[in-house]
């Protein structure tokens, strides 16, 4: 232990702990900007800095450990002047037009600005002029770059991308496009962990809220919108709402306050993915077990996950006939939608403007793929809002949350069962996909939490089940980090496996590029954790169980992995290119 | 009215001239900026300031080359700016009236042609394409890439052994290179900023002269594979250490009766002692190496082993000597520097007892001859070199130990033959006065100076004018080679020859001991993946953490040497390592670019290769 005084206090803390930390276990809290716990420390805004008795130079607090003795001063003289004048200095290139920035209220500039009291300028402005393509689900404002690195460090460390570098020197250095490539062109995987690790409005997501109010407000559309399971975990969080009072029917009372006509669930369609991508599973592993036929390489891969596929189309298109084919659940939304649920409704699918909310950004590319079209090529799903997006257009329509009452679900979209809505949380997809496997190849239900050895926030999980007395090795991976070792290692033939679950964000969708953004805060833990409860609670926890889906199969597409089904609810990965 | 005044130094000028030392520092650290087109607007900018204000092109025109160059960096230009750069940067360099002005002209010319690429990936990316790697200016300058903030900080830390395991990671000899290395790594030590370079070889040395034990590598799980190694150098050496670590079987084929090569053939013991390399050696031979000494490889040889060993590295060095090609050079007493010092090397000392010795050339060799020769007895020691003693490639303490040890250096004075006397033996050196002049290949060249010849009366010559390498073998069987040079791609792979590898000085030509360790581990590293493994040399040490010291002024601990007139009485070491106090001070002033600036984000430590 190492025994120090911090502002008069004395304070007693392990080794090697940082300044920052000792500070805290002693209730002072240091200001930060740049730093982000294991992601980014790299003392670069110094704006922890802090005086250190004996050193004429102020330590940054984020990186600098404790040393027995040491008497640390968190806001003298000398440190609050210069923590203030930094921030002077940030904010002298920074676009302060926070009146019409979507991070205005949640930047983690503008309150240590105020915090510190910084009414004036006393620099003259200097902005970089850059922004990317606006077109892009994804945007970088570099006028409001602060260069904390933060994004370079979650692309390249947390997510083994490297889309963004520091990409000229000196007083011009500037984040950006490794490369000076645009940002389409990159291999970015749109998992949106650069937004919401960004403390400002640098980066952001392309707001498709006005299409929606558009949409909503012409009576020859029928507006009917779908939201993924993560989304209910979250929504709540910058409405100030609790998080038990943020519930999914909450939430569909205020889409259909906002002027939807159907609120839908997308759990409707993880259970139909369940459905699908187990038959297929089967179906491999049959195949495979065929004398004479076609070679079938395992394992294999989930698909719900579209910044999964954009990483494995840029980084291993040598393995993409491994990936299963079925849509993601949004797409197989968006096709029963303008198909099944537009017959019964006895309306021209063009009619029906099919929104989604998701805790995505690959989402927003996803459904705008050219693979991702009906009949008529119009678009299966129109728009794709993130929560954030949603978050606004309900402040937009002055809805205030706490004062609705929840309603029901339409139906019979609207039908989830518990296996479904762990889609959100990591291993979920894995967890739901074994009930229905263990139930398509014995013909009984197992228990509901036979397979929990696949949750939980370990980056990389495996675990071997028995299916009917075969074995089947599985491994759950999250974050592309991850995913990407687990990957190496298995072209390194180091592990194998027959089935594997991938998802870009770490610990899923509920930590998801669209979710809202809580500056230093990791929520994923958390609001998995809602998750997992709302499925122990759930009447039906075996896909094969919800009824819709049921009713679908026996009235609509016959069987899993039919002709009709093959056609609405899967999809060739290799037919489209990245960077277009 | 007083006529004339004696110059005074304002309190400014003396605030300027300190201001100027410490810019001359900076510099010497560190570049302008790590980006071209930075580095040719601070330039500018700087030469700018230097403008008396009198005429046009200085004072006009490099503020607008400035404005230019900014447009460039802020990315407002074309590629029209680019030309128009130039235009202007000849303008000032052709019209200007004095070299304040035309040589901001000429340095803004060479750098916008130069960095041409540079300036038009800025135009058309507005990024900058220079990849140069921001890195650890210590471990960038090392070629092989030591971790020294991590084995200074246990050094400070008190941990010697530490210290060297770490070292070992990237360098198997760390005690031959305490004391030999050209420490390529203190130049741009981030500490000459503020006062003095960190005195990294001497830390170094300490280190391995302090181990509180010895200690034993990790070695791999045999893989049954066999690998030969040609020539004990130091390239030699590495590569089969790093190799025998990650579990291969490694046989090194000696040509000399011991290992070492340039180590011991060619650096005197009273630089590196030979008990100090032989225990160097003898630990990696420890780690079950196989050697055959007195085993010369020729083209039929090597064409064996490859057909016998699953790779083959080829690291034969730059032992033969050049010539000066003078009349008279093949009279008794005309001996090259490689021929004395290799008969040194096996142990065989000559007598040169009361002689006169000329030793001709200016680089480390040379010294080191003529240093040996001071300890063999001879009366005097002329050293002929045809440049200045400044553009003498030697390094610096070399040269001084030289004249303190009572050699005398005649700069500017060429050989044009060697006197032989009636008996056949050399009478004397026949030397050229010089006088210097415009530059060719980057110094200037001297030429024949309006003098006459004299005759430097001498009983023996040494010609230490650089060496060759012997690849004409191997060139016949094919291995491309280009001026004496075995060619290979970066990976050391030799083209055509499948699992053949090569490197140091018989690639590079004659270069430094720490270039050729780090040849024989990127050969290790690209040989065991040739054979189809991926093994990792992984940092195996703790590292004590980083303390945040802020600036304190503290001077460099420089090695002492012993008395010049003790030293030459022997073939001992001449210099004394760094007493305990003065290795702690040393090591306390590092200033860990691993942890802070740029390194904190990249570049701070390579835990495996």
């Amino acid at each position: 232990m190492v025994k120090l005084i911090i502002d008069d206090r004395e304070v007693e803390v392990p080794e090697h702990t940082t300044i920052l930390d000792a500070a805290a276990s002693a209730g002072i809290k240091i200001p930060t900007l740049c730093y982000l716990r294991d992601v980014n420390e790299v003392g670069a805004c110094r704006v922890c800095v802090v005086e250190v008795e004996g050193i004429d130079q102020l330590v940054a607090a984020c990186n600098n450990y404790v040393l027995d003795g040491m008497i640390v001063h968190t806001n003298s003289r000398r440190a609050r002047i210069a923590r203030k004048t930094n921030v002077e200095f940030l904010l002298s290139q920074h676009s302060s037009e926070c009146t019409s920035c979507v991070r205005s209220g949640n930047c983690s500039l503008q309150s240590l600005a105020n915090d510190l009291g910084i009414t004036h300028l006393p620099y003259a402005k200097h902005l970089e002029g850059f922004h990317s393509d606006t077109a892009f689900p994804l945007i970088r404002d570099n006028d409001k770059c602060i260069k904390c690195l933060r994004c370079i460090q979650v692309c390249e460390n947390v997510q083994a991308t490297g889309v963004w570098a520091l990409t000229s020197r000196a007083s011009h250095a500037s984040v950006n496009v490794a490369g000076g490539r645009a940002l389409a062109e990159t291999d970015c995987a749109l998992c949106g962990q650069c937004i919401t690790h960004c403390p400002t409005g640098a980066l952001r997501e392309r707001d498709d809220t006005d299409r929606v109010f558009d949409a909503i407000e012409d009576p020859e559309k029928i507006c009917l919108v779908q939201i993924a399971p993560a989304v209910r975990t979250a929504w709540g969080e910058s409405l100030g709402l609790a998080r038990e009072d943020a519930t999914v029917k909450r939430l569909a009372s205020a889409l259909r306050q906002m002027g939807f006509d159907y609120v839908f669930d997308t759990n409707f369609s993880a259970d139909l993915t369940i459905m699908e991508e187990g038959s297929e599973l089967l179906e491999r592993v049959r195949r495979a077990g065929e004398p004479g036929g076609e070679p079938i390489r395992f394992p294999m891969f989930t698909s719900c996950c579209p910044g999964w596929i954009r990483y494995a189309k840029s980084h291993y298109p040598d393995m993409l006939d491994q990936i299963s084919t079925s849509k993601s659940p949004q797409q197989m939304f968006g096709a029963v939608a303008k198909t099944y649920y537009a017959e019964a409704l006895g309306v021209d699918p063009s009619m029906i403007f099919s929104v989604s909310v998701m805790p995505c950004l690959a989402k927003k590319a996803e459904a705008a793929l050219p693979t991702m079209v009906g009949e008529t090529g119009e678009p299966d799903v129109d728009v794709v809002l993130t929560v954030r997006e949603i978050d606004r257009m309900i402040r937009a329509a002055h809805i205030d949350p706490c004062t609705l009452e929840e309603s029901e679900l339409d139906q019979p979209l609207g039908a989830g069962t518990g296996a479904a809505v762990i889609f959100g949380a990591t291993g979920g997809v894995m967890d739901a996909a074994l009930r229905s496997a263990y139930f398509l190849a014995t013909g009984e239900n197992p228990d509901p939490d036979a397979f929990s050895g696949v949750r939980g926030l370990d980056g990389w999980k495996e675990k071997t089940f028995d299916l009917a007395g075969v074995p089947l090795r599985v491994a759950v991976a999250h974050g592309l980090g991850n995913a990407h070792k687990l990957i190496e290692a298995l072209r390194a033939g180091e592990v194998s496996y027959d089935f594997v679950e991938i998802m870009a964000c770490p610990g899923g969708c509920v930590g998801g590029g669209g979710q809202p953004i809580h500056d230093g805060c990791e929520l994923a833990g958390e609001r998995g954790d809602v998750l997992w409860g709302l499925d122990a609670a759930a009447p039906l926890r075996f896909s094969h169980e919800n009824p819709s889906v049921q009713t679908l199969y026996a009235d609509y597409l016959g069987e899993p992995l039919s002709e009709r089904a093959e056609e609405l609810l899967h999809t060739d990965h290799a037919a489209w290119e990245m960077g277009k | 009215m007083a006529r004339l005044h004696v110059m005074e130094r304002s309190h400014a000028q003396a605030v300027m001239d300190d201001l100027h030392d410490a810019l001359g520092r900076r510099l010497a650290a560190r570049s302008l900026a790590p980006c071209p087109v930075e580095f040719t607007a601070a330039l500018v900018n700087l030469c700018a300031t230097q403008s008396c204000g009198k005429c046009t092109p200085c004072r006009v025109g490099l503020k607008a080359l400035a404005d230019l160059l900014e447009d460039v960096l802020a990315n407002r230009a074309t590629p029209e700016t680019i030309d128009l750069i130039e235009k202007t940067a000849n303008t000032i360099y052709l019209s200007a009236d004095c070299a304040i002005g035309y040589e901001a002209g000429s340095m803004a010319l060479m750098a916008v042609r130069g960095f041409r690429d540079d300036f038009e990936h800025h135009v058309r990316e507005h990024a900058c394409g220079f990849d140069e790697n921001e890195r650890v200016p210590c471990v960038a300058g090392c070629p092989a890439n030591v971790d020294i903030p991590g084995y200074i900080s246990l050094v400070e830390a008190g941990r010697y052994t530490d210290a060297v395991k770490l070292i070992r990671k990237d360098n198997p000899l760390p005690i031959v290179c305490g004391r030999v290395c050209e420490h390529p790594c203190e130049m741009h030590c981030r500490r000459g900023i503020v006062d003095d370079p960190l005195n990294i070889l001497a830390l170094k040395r300490f280190a391995t002269d302090h181990m509180e034990c010895d200690y034993r590598p990790w070695i791999a799980k045999a893989t049954g594979k066999r690998i030969a190694v040609v020539g004990g150098g130091p390239a030699g050496i590495s590569c089969a250490y790093y190799l025998a670590i990650m579990g291969h079987k490694v046989t090194i084929f000696e040509q000399r009766r011991h290992l070492g090569g340039m180590l011991r053939y060619g650096i005197p013991s009273y630089r590196l002692p030979r008990e100090d390399l032989d225990a160097e050696i003898q630990w990696i031979l420890d780690c079950g190496i196989d050697v055959e000494l007195e085993h010369a490889v020729d083209g039929q040889e090597l064409a064996r082993l490859r057909d016998e060993f699953d790779a083959v590295y080829l690291a034969i060095g730059a032992h033969s000597d050049k010539k000066l090609g003078l009349a008279g050079e093949d009279a008794e007493g005309v001996v090259s520097a490689v021929q004395m010092l290799r008969a040194i090397g096996d142990g065989e000392m000559p007598d040169f007892s009361g002689e006169r010795v000329v030793v001709v050339g200016g680089g480390n060799v040379a010294m080191d001859v003529a240093r040996s020769s001071v300890r063999l007895g001879a009366e005097k020691i002329i050293i002929a070199y045809r440049r200045r003693i400044c553009d003498m490639t030697a390094q610096d303490a070399e040269i001084a130990g030289a004249e303190a040890e009572g050699c005398q250096i005649m700069e500017l004075n060429a050989p044009v033959r060697i006197e032989v006397g009636a008996d056949g033996r050399v009478a004397g050196v026949v030397v050229q006065p010089q006088i210097i002049g415009e530059p060719r290949w980057g110094r200037p060249a001297p030429r024949a100076a309006d003098a006459p010849e004299r005759l430097i009366a001498c009983d023996r010559v040494i010609v230490a004018i650089g060496q060759d390498i012997d690849s004409a073998p191997f060139e016949a069987m094919g291995i491309p080679c280009s001026r004496g040079r075995i060619v290979t791609d970066t990976e050391g792979a030799v083209h055509g020859f499948a699992g053949l590898y090569s490197g140091g000085d018989c690639q590079t030509g004659p270069a430094t001991v720490i270039r050729a360790i780090n040849a024989g581990k990127v050969a290790a590293a690209n040989i065991d993946h040739y054979l189809g493994f991926d093994h990792k040399v992984l940092l195996e040490v703790e590292l004590p953490p980083v303390q945040f010291k802020g600036k304190r002024l503290c001077g460099r601990c420089e090695l002492k040497e012993r008395d010049a007139a003790e030293r030459v009485g022997d073939f001992e070491m001449a210099e004394i390592g760094l007493t305990e106090q003065e290795a702690h001070q040393e090591a306390s002033r590092c200033l860990r670019c691993d942890h802070f600036g740029f390194g904190a984000f990249r570049g701070g430590r390579n835990f495996q290769w």
